[in-house]
């Protein structure tokens, strides 16, 4: 039982209130993020770029993504006849439900999480390698061959990362000694992992840009040479599926590296829920001048600097990080 | 608790029956993804969550992945499939029969009921490299061997046939003893 929890049941209401608020706040903000995201991003890079971006529909051009969510809601919502049906419509889902239920796991709070799972970090991975079939079954439902190479590169590309994904994030469970996510923030009280961690949290940093399959690492639907990759023959909400489930990874891969090496809701002075959203906003932003700064490498340079520098580097991390657990424990 | 194992077993067999009767063979691999979710569902209420978790990002994360990738690699028609004749079913019915049989025997004669306790993360980390830390050192030579092994495959030099004239130096239309000759 949590604190929230306990506040609810001090209220004298049913026991089950607590747990369904927490849950029921968690989906609506994140998607409210997710969706907002949008809007920010388009702004904040036509801000890097000089120009305005959307401006027109309400204050600052914020209701764009209300317009653009009636727009995508009234277009027609067209299946291939060619497409493996079943296949097509349910790959879109997918990748929405990963992301979402990654959520399960992060504390936005002091005691505020929807399930603190002594396997957490386990389950984001398994989440996360999930998702890759999201991308993959679209690109090969859609019986095109643009979708099909886009999702034949994202297969690839997001289990090779994966990999490092998992071994950089070793060393942060080792500190904290749990896959707990509540536990590792309550382990970075003193200091926060980015200090011993920070190869860690470059190898995250890396591995979480390629699985969200956002640019540089957007080679699964490089639009210069595979016209839209693994969406191309999408359209409709479905297609809005995969940009807000985007964004959602987004939001997601900013909470775990603020939970996991910036000390999650640790802070002074403010609440911890501030200090959380704060945080998470500023890798948030980070990620979206990332892709506003950097030229999309070519596939197999994307290869090679997985296998060849990531995987060296997390091991060596993973390394150090043992031996120094170790000595101090003994 | 007890209900959600017997739903879980029920999905898993289910699954995995109509993984062996598609004949759409993708379709076939995403009822084997949800076998193995299932199974990993069997293992939670079991009270193995770490064990649960690994057989996701283990196995129906990235084994599966890899088969789904193969699968579209090679572009395996999904439409024209091989039909299996029925006389080769019969083989393998008898072995499973067999241990099935096996199995309800022995669920017969073991008389301590399902008791899900929990175990931990810490406790499986424990266990492996306490008791069973051999048979982990032997799993890692076997996994170093078969890394060793795919990297010779992948490293094998082309075979000289189709390999480019063009890059070689050599004119194979032009002799250098005509041009000499003229």
């Amino acid at each position: 039982m949590n604190v929230f929890t306990g506040r609810v049941l001090a209220a004298g209401l049913p026991t089950w209130v607590g747990p369904l608020l927490t849950v029921l706040g968690v989906l609506i903000v994140v998607l409210t993020i997710a969706a907002g995201l949008i809007w920010y991003e388009r702004r904040l890079l036509s801000l890097i770029q000089d120009r305005y971006g959307p401006n027109r529909v309400g204050p600052a051009g914020l209701l764009q993504v209300l317009a653009d969510t009636f727009k995508i809601l009234f277009k027609e919502d067209w299946i291939p006849p060619f497409a493996d049906k079943r296949v097509f419509v349910v790959a879109p889902a997918i990748v929405m439900a990963t992301a979402l239920l990654s959520f399960i796991v992060v504390p936005v709070a002091d005691g505020i999480v929807i399930a603190d799972l002594n396997v957490g970090l386990l389950f984001v991975l398994a989440m996360s390698s999930l998702a890759v079939y999201s991308v993959v079954l679209a690109g090969w439902s859609s019986r095109s061959k643009y979708s099909l190479v886009g999702g034949l590169r994202a297969a690839a590309q997001m289990v090779s990362y994966e990999v490092f994904m998992g071994l950089s994030l070793v060393g942060v469970v080792l500190i904290a000694g749990s896959f707990s996510l509540v536990q590792i923030v309550e382990s970075q009280r003193g200091l926060w992992n980015i200090g011993p961690q920070f190869i860690g949290f470059v190898v995250f940093v890396v591995a979480g840009l390629a699985e969200t399959r956002r640019l540089p690492f957007d080679l699964v639907e490089a639009e210069s040479e595979l016209v839209a990759g693994y969406h191309t023959e999408y359209s409709g909400m479905k297609f809005g599926m995969f940009l807000v489930g985007e964004y959602i990874a987004v939001t997601l891969i900013s909470a775990l590296i603020a939970t996991l090496f910036f000390g999650g809701w640790l802070g002074p002075w403010l609440p911890g829920l501030v200090w959380f959203l704060f945080k998470t906003g500023i890798f948030i932003t980070f990620f979206i001048i990332v892709r506003g700064t950097f030229p999309r490498p070519r596939y197999d340079q994307l290869m090679e600097l997985g296998w060849k520098v990531m995987l060296p580097l997390s091991l060596v991390n993973l390394l150090v990080t043992g031996a120094i657990v170790v000595a101090r424990h003994s | 608790m007890t209900a959600l194992f017997y739903i879980a077993a029920a999905v898993a067999v289910l699954a995995t029956v109509l993984v062996i009767t598609r004949s759409n063979l993708v379709h076939a691999l995403l009822y084997l993804v949800v076998s193995l979710f299932a199974v990993a569902v069997v293992f939670f209420t079991l009270g193995a969550p770490f064990v649960a978790a690994l057989e996701v990002i283990v196995y129906a994360g990235a084994i599966m992945m890899l088969f789904v990738f193969a699968v579209m690699l090679l572009n395996v028609s999904a439409d024209s499939p091989l039909r299996v004749p029925t006389s080769a079913w019969i083989g393998p019915l008898v072995l499973v029969a067999v241990l099935l049989a096996e199995l309800i025997y022995g669920i017969g004669l073991s008389d301590h009921a399902l008791r899900a306790v929990e175990v931990g993360p810490q406790q499986v980390g424990d266990a492996l490299f306490g008791p069973y830390v051999l048979g982990v050192e032997l799993a890692s030579m076997l996994l170093l061997a078969a890394l060793i092994g795919a990297r010779h495959i992948a490293s094998q030099p082309e075979s000289p046939a189709i390999e480019d004239p063009r890059l070689s130096g050599e004119e194979p239309d032009a002799p250098a003893d005509a041009e000499g000759a003229t």
